[in-house]
């Protein structure tokens, strides 16, 4: 019966496709698949972004919007509609080709990720041997969209915008990227199946996740970092920042492709959470192995819905970070550290089965954590701020 | 084949309108069109590496540095009229010479023989083994290499600060 | 360590989203239209004309004096006065006025009308929701809108209502007290004056 419950999707698939004659139906498997994505990403972007500003409120001490349906349920129905009925408004010096086409393009790139992402027991949508090189190609494109849209207004700040958002971008991919080699070191593929694979295993109830082990944990912290900073989102949303830039690269948008840009961030942000959970937390296996009569798309859903709080959190906390502090932070922390976690997931694999190399991974880790934050913040006098007033 | 008649359409479209069109991030663009199309002719050949890498590299690094370096110059501004630049055909007889000699080398060398049907499955394992074990010395001049130019560029961004101060 | 701080501001933030679910202080929304948040007793917004009693016009303070119409900074006062007299709170026939306008999207709130008001007939009120969508019409408030009985005052302004009516009783007693010592007064010069005649035709 849980078997039933964990591939229902397929098999409502292959049901779907037996009514048809044998040329149409791997178009018509691909197109539900297709379709099945398009209608699953964008109802979780409506969820989180009504738990984004319900949460967001309580974080603040006031209730979020909760006028238009029952506790607000209905308030992304809302923004939708609004959206789409806006004026399209472009500025008359406006690249209109270049200007029509970013938004699209961006939607598109960050749709493509999710091809690859293992949503349950062979619910995967193509299979692909190279599927985490393929996640990160559509995002690396996604920064020329940046690109366009900022370059296409012909505006000084949203060029400005456009400019930081993609240094940001650039200078987090390195160790997004590298955080993710370090798992591949540790499973010798780079397909996401058999990442999760491997994940599946229990020890004594606990699972075999990435994210238990040493250097999987560090790449983890470094990952979520990177991911946040990937996606501009706070506190490294200053490429959006609504007090200095208006939108930033997005001044320019209104109405749909607005929406477009949003929905894009947003769906973006659960991708690349899909992508964390599947690389660091297992995918789509349970926490303990009595939990695998839960279905597995549940599974995921659920580690992906737990990021995404995680980012809302985030958001409530932090101030935002500068340009150069940005980059300092990727620069001369995060990438050393990664290239670190790198030695020490060779070392890892170097040392063999047992307790020391747990050890002395986790010391090698820790020390060179606690002496990169100590030479960090060394020149930096921290303190309550004194003023000096004009006599 | 009618996919590969689109996606070489689609590349050679790329490519011709990056040497002829008169605003210059619509070049780069362009080129970004031409990077995407040769990473869907990998794929085709069903290299996944190779396609996904220049994906990564071209399209994700490449060409945003050669948008960044023409906004960067002074001719970035629009210009009036027109979609062709002035001197559009210079530039098509340069690409049609340099398309020429390429031809010429490839139809002469082993690689335009017919082949037999059965087109080896390189997968990443073995790019992996052999970058680490017969190109390994290629692998660390390249290493070297992109070493010394972000040295060379730090350097270059420090000077800067040093002579304006 | 580095990192200590940004774990301590994750607590603080997720002690505040749970404690919004349970204390009042975590969660500090007044849900508008439902609910109100009451107004501390010296908030003021326009003015308004206090009349003591229940008829509105009969019991009205104003006597149509146009101090405040001559102090007021951007002149937002009208006033006409009337041709009769109508006794006021201490039976004193006094004129009142016909017409007193105020228009309230010229008046500042400034309350100088009520500080110089030497009859305590116009104070300020703290009503807010004034919105309305005619312009000019609608923000020019006459003499029925402005007048609101004393009870009102009241409940507004307590202290204050309390001080005021605390004087004008003995303002009222003052003159009342004047009013009897000359009535005495008079009874007096009445009585001393009526027996002289009386004494004056007895020798004879």
């Amino acid at each position: 019966m849980t078997n039933t419950l964990d591939q229902i999707f397929v098999l409502l698939k292959h049901w779907i496709i037996g009514f048809l004659p044998v040329w149409l139906q791997p178009i018509v498997a691909a197109l539900l698949s297709v379709v099945a994505i398009l209608a699953v990403f964008p109802g979780l972007f409506a969820i989180s972004v009504l738990l984004e500003r319900k949460g967001l409120g309580r974080m603040q001490n006031r209730i979020g919007p909760n006028r238009v349906g029952p506790l607000g349920v209905l308030q992304p129905v809302a923004d939708g509609i609004k959206a789409l009925i806006k004026e399209d408004v472009i500025p008359y010096s406006a690249d209109h080709v270049v200007h029509f086409l970013a938004p699209v393009m961006l939607v598109v790139v960050v749709f493509m990720g999710y091809a690859v992402l293992p949503m349950g027991r062979n619910m995967t949508f193509v299979p692909m041997d190279a599927g985490l090189l393929f996640y990160f190609a559509m995002g690396a494109s996604a920064e020329l969209t940046v690109f366009m849209a900022g370059w296409s207004s012909r505006n000084k700040y949203s060029l400005l915008g456009a400019m930081r958002a993609v240094a940001q971008m650039i200078s987090y991919e390195v160790p997004l990227l590298m955080s993710s080699v370090v798992i591949v070191m540790m499973t010798g593929s780079l397909s996401l199946d058999k990442i999760v694979e491997v994940q599946n295993q229990y020890t004594w109830g606990l699972p075999h996740w990435f994210v238990f082990t040493p250097m999987g944990f560090a790449a983890f912290v470094m990952f979520a970092i990177a991911a946040t900073a990937e996606t501009n989102r706070s506190p490294f949303d200053l490429p959006e920042g609504e007090s200095e830039l208006v939108a930033g690269y997005f001044t320019e948008y209104s109405g749909f492709k607005f929406a477009e840009f949003f929905l894009g961030e947003y769906v973006a942000m659960l991708s690349i959470s899909g992508l964390g959970a599947t690389l660091f937390l297992g995918g789509w296996s349970a926490p303990l192995a009595i939990l695998n009569v839960v279905p597995s798309w549940f599974w995921f859903f659920a580690k992906i819905m737990t990021w995404i709080c995680f980012y809302i959190w985030m958001r409530g906390t932090f101030p935002r970070l500068r340009q150069d502090q940005l980059m300092n932070f990727a620069w001369k922390f995060v990438l050393p550290m990664t290239l670190l976690n790198l030695l020490v997931a060779g070392l890892w694999r170097f040392m063999g089965e047992g307790f020391l190399r747990w050890v002395v991974c986790s010391a090698i880790l820790l020390s060179a954590y606690i002496i990169g934050g100590r030479i960090g913040m060394r020149s930096k006098k921290f303190g309550p701020r004194s003023y000096r007033y004009a006599e | 084949m009618v996919i590969f008649a689109i996606l070489a359409a689609l590349t050679v479209a790329g490519g011709l309108a990056a040497v002829m069109l008169r605003n210059t991030v619509h070049c780069a663009l362009a080129v970004a069109v031409a990077f995407a199309g040769l990473a869907l002719l990998f794929l085709r050949l069903n290299a996944q590496f190779a396609g996904f890498a220049q994906i990564l590299v071209y399209v994700g690094a490449v060409a945003i540095l050669v948008v960044f370096a023409i906004l960067l110059t002074r001719n970035s501004e629009t210009p009036a009229t027109g979609v062709f630049s002035k001197t559009w055909l210079a530039g098509l007889v340069i690409a049609a010479a340099v398309f020429a000699v390429l031809a010429w080398a490839v139809i002469k060398s082993q690689a335009a023989l017919p082949q037999e049907q059965t087109e080896p499955q390189i997968s990443v394992a073995q790019i992996g083994n052999a970058l680490m074990g017969r190109y390994v010395l290629p692998l660390e001049i390249v290493a070297v290499l992109l070493t010394a130019a972000m040295i060379g560029a730090v350097i270059v961004a420090m000077h800067e600060k040093g002579s304006a101060k | 360590m580095l990192g200590e701080g940004l774990l301590k501001g994750l607590a603080e933030t997720a002690r505040n989203f749970a404690g919004s679910f349970v204390s009042k202080e975590r969660l500090t929304t007044v849900q508008y239209p439902e609910e109100r948040h009451p107004l501390p007793e010296a908030s003021r917004n326009f003015p308004f004309l206090v009349y003591d009693g229940a008829d509105w016009e009969a019991g009205l303070r104003c006597v149509a004096c146009q101090i405040c119409e001559k102090e007021c900074p951007p002149k937002c006062i009208y006033i006409e006065k009337s041709k009769d007299k109508k006794p006021d709170y201490a039976g004193k026939l006094q004129i009142y006025p016909t017409q007193f306008d105020i228009d309230i999207s010229v008046c500042m709130s400034c309350q100088i009308c009520v500080e110089v008001c030497p009859f305590e007939a116009i104070k300020m009120d703290n009503e807010f929701e004034l919105a309305t969508d005619d312009r000019f019409g609608g923000l020019l408030q006459d003499r029925k809108q402005l007048a609101k009985p004393n009870e009102y005052y009241h409940k507004i302004h307590p202290t204050e209502a309390a001080e005021v009516d605390a004087r004008l009783a003995e303002e009222k007693a003052k003159v009342e007290e004047k009013a009897r010592a000359a009535a005495v007064a008079a009874a007096a010069k009445a009585a001393a004056a009526a027996p002289k005649p009386a004494e004056g035709a007895q020798p004879q």
